[in-house]
């Protein structure tokens, strides 16, 4: 249209850059994985002859792995259009040919030829032995099937899909894809591991004799007995809900509506759950309440009161889960409570209401469907959480440990640990289904964006004296909680030895000067550094995909946005225990081989912690109003430079906050990461874990505190960043916007 | 160098939009708009001007028919890929770019070298006054200079077509009128293809030289504002290009193109519009009745208010209430005084019964 347009080379530079990659993928680098995939020892290992090392053409070259030899011919035939124009049909045909058949290759023989030669009985007895096997695929299939990948989504887009916007259509097929490879293809495996007899065929029966085990649905303890993990894990998780909703409610009803002088310090509250691993607070608990705890031992001397292990069991994981998920609770709630327009409650106050009356008849039924997504979401974080029932749980188990020591323990039962992950799975999708489709609707605050001129009424008196002197009482519990961390750190030997000293920091953290430079001689620093990468190298890749995820959600129309929206949340509602099982189930064999490598942790991190990044670009995108973009369209930009240069800038608040966030909880999660973790990628909390599983508690404590701090850190250098940034912002969009 | 317009006309053929599955935003609409012309897209809300408008920059998508700028079919062409550009309500000046940044924006991508794109952003500045100004963050001005960033954003680009969204709605009502003639006058200056979406008749009749009525996804008339406002088409242009007094008439003769009618026993004539004899509607503007005329329709003054520079009268007739305007505000009617109204020879026209 536009005259420039018009004189712009026919050959499309996305299309050149796409074949490129493929041919560099096909010629360049290595067909199968290398050992390791940040390292490249490999360039000088044999590279490019070595059969370890070799592109797959020199592979083919070397008369090896024939089966490759199909993918040339798609990967060639895009030349046959390059000078093509887009609208010509024949463009749009070859490259959608050509990409899903390359694709479409790469997969079948990743599936049909494995370690042991053809995967399936039938191919065997089709084409016969096939004498040669492959490991999983590396640098170089990865480049080529992604090449295909983008190879076919240029095709579509040509054809006019979404307007024929290829940076669109890229990036929802392209984050499809990787759901598709890391979410869904994981939880399937999972779902036929369950069904798998010790002979390797299918059975229904086997999935029923573990289904149905009483280990399981027992119900022994209401005749005093044991209860199956099943119900012991609903009812931890019911309790867990019930109570962290009613505290929550409390903290946020006192912030809101109380003359509370120190509303601060309890919105700092809510920054708690966010900087500590989770099972930091069963080990506090442990110090306070423990045989030898502090607690313990005062009642045992001053009254002669005998230390009993009562806290190992169900109510040491309890106070545990409700000191962790309470600030959970309250965050959500606070918007809730917040979000109840006060002129509903000066209407009624007008209407000759009282003040309990008001608050019986309109703020608390107002706020009963935020109450009961509080507690659903206390439901799922509980069943999910694994640290605080290992670190406490004593004999009382539950689906989350009950998994782990499936896979790890001396049982070895893969398809046991599938079965309880299905159980636990099914709780957790369950609730998480229930909170979006019955509660998503229901939502009875009024948060228009205008200033609602008006003012929350104090509680009423009656009310406002229990509620304060329990948030109260719970504020103290939970500072000498975390005082205790921190004391614990610098104890000899708790319960024994109270002397102060830095010995465990020492042990965790001494280095050294040397002439080579500093020697980290310390037991930790092997885990820590390892964590920082990880997290590191997760934390950016985890925005990029949210931040793409929520533009498209937001930004674009498209057939199957429902369903698009909701596979990229479900990772949110998959316990991290269920994810560690299904990765080691699904990605211990080729074509994707990569458990006890580091990129198996970045990519559990990137899918954990996704729906952050897709939950924080969702809110700040819908402050932009649609209009940048369209305007930037009209312009003359494409959505590409819309998106980088329009959408990105103005996020920038959002894209820090998710890269902070997903960089902490990579640091602090255990429950995936436990399964994951190799010798040689070690990450702190699994290290922590170790050392109080051998009853080391000084160390674990000191390196968790270490931890807390860091963490605290990063948080408090966010808020620093992000506060100026959003403050800037936020004038120029009040003016722009009038 | 400077700027220039390389305007062109627009033609939707049989275009229809649908919403989801069964919301029809526009339908099946035919459509020419003039190179160099202002036209207005006129309606009360929903009535899909501002979807019509977007189908013409390429945010919305036809669901049928085909839509043709200057030469080509632009009916499957993205926003991104059609030379033209458009002025949204709330103008959506980038917050985090310089005045200049934002002018200079899409020049960038239409392969202008660099100082070039800078002469040209000057120049747009300029020519909406706001020389000088290139510095500031859009946050730095006022409602009314934000609003001439825009048109500067838009107009440098020389696209074939301008177009208008509600560019007026943010102003305050002194402000609406200076920039509604500024506007009119940089469009008939470069000589631009301007479409402008409005619901306010009055900014339509001010600034257009021709204007699209719409109503319920489709065209009521097409027209210069002479044409509309005294010649309307049907009952609801009446109504809604300024007030009307819609009568219920008997056409008793037609001959040739005039037309006798019979109001309550008055007898007028007038010109007869294609109808013919049989009951049909009269619309009359309250300027265009005669108050105290030698013969005409009986009524009584209900209610008489003075607003300054006219008397208002709301008249009770036989058939129904009838409202009428009298510049002369010394001598006024009375409440309760019988009178006979006449009706001007220009002004009322004949519409079908509906």
């Amino acid at each position: 249209m536009k005259p420039l347009a018009s004189l712009k080379q026919p050959a499309n530079p996305v299309l050149i850059f796409w074949i490129a990659i493929g041919l560099v993928g096909f010629f360049a680098v290595p067909w199968y994985g290398v050992e390791d995939f940040f390292k490249f020892e490999w360039l000088i290992d044999g590279y490019p002859f070595d059969a370890d090392y070799a592109p797959a053409a020199f592979l083919l070259g070397q008369a090896e792995k024939l089966w490759l030899a199909p993918l040339i011919l798609p990967l060639l035939a895009p030349f046959a259009v390059l000078l093509k124009r887009k609208s010509d049909p024949l463009y749009a045909r070859v490259l959608i040919v050509a990409g899903a058949i390359g694709l479409g290759w790469i997969i079948l023989q990743g599936f049909s030829i494995g370690i042991r030669g053809w995967n399936f009985g039938w191919l065997q007895v089709f084409f016969g032995d096939l004498n040669d096997r492959q490991y999983g695929m590396g640098y170089g299939g990865m480049l080529v099937a992604v090449a295909f990948l983008f190879l076919f989504t240029q095709g579509i887009a040509a054809r006019g899909a979404i307007n024929g916007d290829v940076f669109v259509v890229s990036s929802i097929s392209g984050i499809v894809v990787i759901v598709t490879i890391f979410v869904f293809f994981p939880i399937a495996k999972m779902l036929t591991a369950a069904f798998i007899t010790d002979g390797g065929g299918y059975s229904l029966s086997v999935f029923a004799s573990k289904f149905f085990d009483d280990r399981l649905w027992g119900l022994g303890c209401l005749s005093g007995g044991r209860c199956g993990v099943a119900w012991n894990s609903v009812f931890l998780a019911v309790l867990v809900g019930l109570i962290t909703t009613t505290l929550g409610l409390i903290f946020a009803l006192v912030v809101t509506r109380s003359g509370f002088r120190y509303k601060r310090a309890l919105r700092a509250l809510t920054v708690l759950p966010i900087i500590t691993p989770p099972f930091v607070i069963g080990l506090a608990l442990i110090l306070l309440f423990g045989l030898s705890g502090a607690v313990t031992t005062f009642f045992s001397d001053a009254f002669g009161i005998q230390p009993t292990r009562w806290l190992y069991g169900l109510p040491g994981v309890l106070i545990a889960q409700i000191l962790a998920f309470t600030p959970i609770a309250f965050l959500v709630l606070i918007g809730v409570v917040e979000g109840v327009s006060p002129s509903m409650e000066e209407a009624a106050q007008t209407l000759r209401a009282s003040k309990w009356q008001v608050f019986k008849t309109v703020s608390l039924p107002l706020m009963r469907p935020g109450l009961a997504n509080a507690f659903l979401l206390g439901f799922i974080e509980s069943m999910a959480d694994f640290g605080n029932p290992l670190v406490l749980g004593g004999n009382f188990d539950v689906l989350s440990t009950e998994i782990f020591f499936a896979i790890v323990g001396a049982q070895y039962d893969q398809g046991k640990a599938a079965v309880l992950a299905m159980v636990l799975l099914c709780f957790t999708l369950g609730a998480f289904y229930a909170q979006r489709f019955w509660l998503g609707k229901k939502s009875y605050t009024t948060v228009s964006g205008k200033g609602d001129s008006g003012m929350h009424p104090h509680m009423p008196r009656a009310l406002s004296i229990p509620v304060l002197a329990l948030a109260m009482i719970w504020a103290a519990f939970t500072m000498v909680v975390y005082a205790m961390i921190f004391y614990g750190s610098v104890v000899e030997l708790w319960g024994v030895n109270n002397s102060l000293t830095f010995k465990h920091y020492i042990t965790a953290f001494s280095f050294r000067f040397e002439e080579s430079g500093i020697r980290w001689s310390g037991a930790a620093w092997d885990s820590f550094w390892t964590t920082l990468k990880i997290a590191g190298i997760a934390a950016p890749l985890t925005a990029i995909v949210g931040l793409i995820t929520a533009y498209l959600l937001t930004r674009q129309t498209f057939a199957g946005k429902n369903a698009f929206e909701f596979g990229t949340m479900l990772s949110f509602a998959i316990p991290g225990t269920v994810i560690g099982v299904s990765y080691i189930l699904a990605f211990n064999v080729p074509p994707i081989e990569i458990t006890g490598t580091g990129i198996i942790l970045v990519v559990s991190f990137i899918f954990r912690n996704m729906p952050v990044g897709v939950r924080a670009g969702i809110a700040s995108m819908s402050q932009l109003d649609k209009s940048l973009d369209e305007s930037s369209l009209t312009l003359g930009a494409n959505s590409w430079q819309t998106f980088r240069r329009i959408i990105l800038p103005l996020l920038r608040p959002a894209i820090l906050a998710a890269l902070v966030y997903s960089f902490v909880r990579a640091m602090t999660a255990i429950s995936a990461v436990i399964f994951l973790v190799s010798a040689e990628y070690d990450m702190a909390t699994s290290y922590i874990i170790g050392r109080v599983e051998n009853n080391d508690y000084g160390l674990a404590i000191a390196y968790s505190t270490t931890l807390i701090f860091v963490m605290l850190a990063v948080v408090g250098a966010m808020q620093l960043v992000v506060g100026k940034t959003e403050i800037g912002r936020r004038m120029s969009q009040s003016r722009t916007n009038v | 160098m400077s700027i220039n317009s390389k305007a062109a006309p627009v033609v939707f053929n049989n275009v229809t939009k649908v919403y989801g599955k069964d919301v029809v935003a526009v339908d099946n609409i035919n459509l020419k708009i003039e190179a160099g012309k202002l036209v207005t897209l006129l309606g009360p809300s929903g009535c899909g001007k501002t979807t019509t408008l977007r189908m013409i920059a390429g945010l919305e998508m036809a669901t049928k028919g085909s839509i043709f700028i200057g030469d080509s079919d632009v009916t499957l062409l993205p926003a991104t890929d059609r030379d033209v550009s458009m002025v949204f309500q709330s103008y959506a000046l980038f917050p985090h770019m310089s005045v200049m940044e934002n002018v200079a924006y899409g020049l960038g991508f239409s392969g202008f070298d660099k100082s070039e794109t800078k002469d040209r952003a000057v120049q747009g500045l300029d020519l909406v006054g706001l020389k000088g100004y290139g510095d500031r963050l859009p946050s730095e001005l006022s409602g009314g200079q934000q609003q001439r960033v825009a048109v500067a954003r838009a107009l440098v680009l020389e696209p074939q077509v301008l177009l208008f969204d509600e560019p007026l709605s943010n102003l305050d009502a002194k402000l609406r009128r200076q920039v509604r003639e500024e506007i009119r006058e940089i469009q008939q200056n470069l000589g631009l293809t301007v479409v402008y979406v409005t619901h306010d008749q009055e900014e339509a009749l001010a600034v257009s030289d021709e204007i699209v009525v719409m109503y319920n996804a489709g065209i009521a008339q097409i027209g210069s504002p002479r044409d509309l406002y005294d010649a309307p088409a049907d009952r609801f242009v009446a109504d809604f290009i300024g007030e009307a007094n819609i009568i219920s008439c008997e056409i008793v003769a037609v001959s040739g193109d005039t037309a006798t009618i019979n109001i309550a026993g008055f007898i007028h004539t007038l010109p007869s519009r294609g109808l013919s004899v049989g009951p049909a509607q009269l619309a009359v503007r309250p300027t265009r009745l005669i108050m105290n005329a030698p013969s005409g329709i009986t009524v009584t003054v209900q209610k008489a208010t003075y607003v300054g520079s006219r008397m208002e009268y709301t008249l009770k007739a036989e058939f129904g209430t009838l409202f009428s305007v009298s510049e002369n505000v010394d001598e006024p009617l009375k409440v309760g005084q019988s009178l006979a109204v006449g009706l001007d020879k220009i002004g009322p026209v004949l519409l079908p019964k509906i």
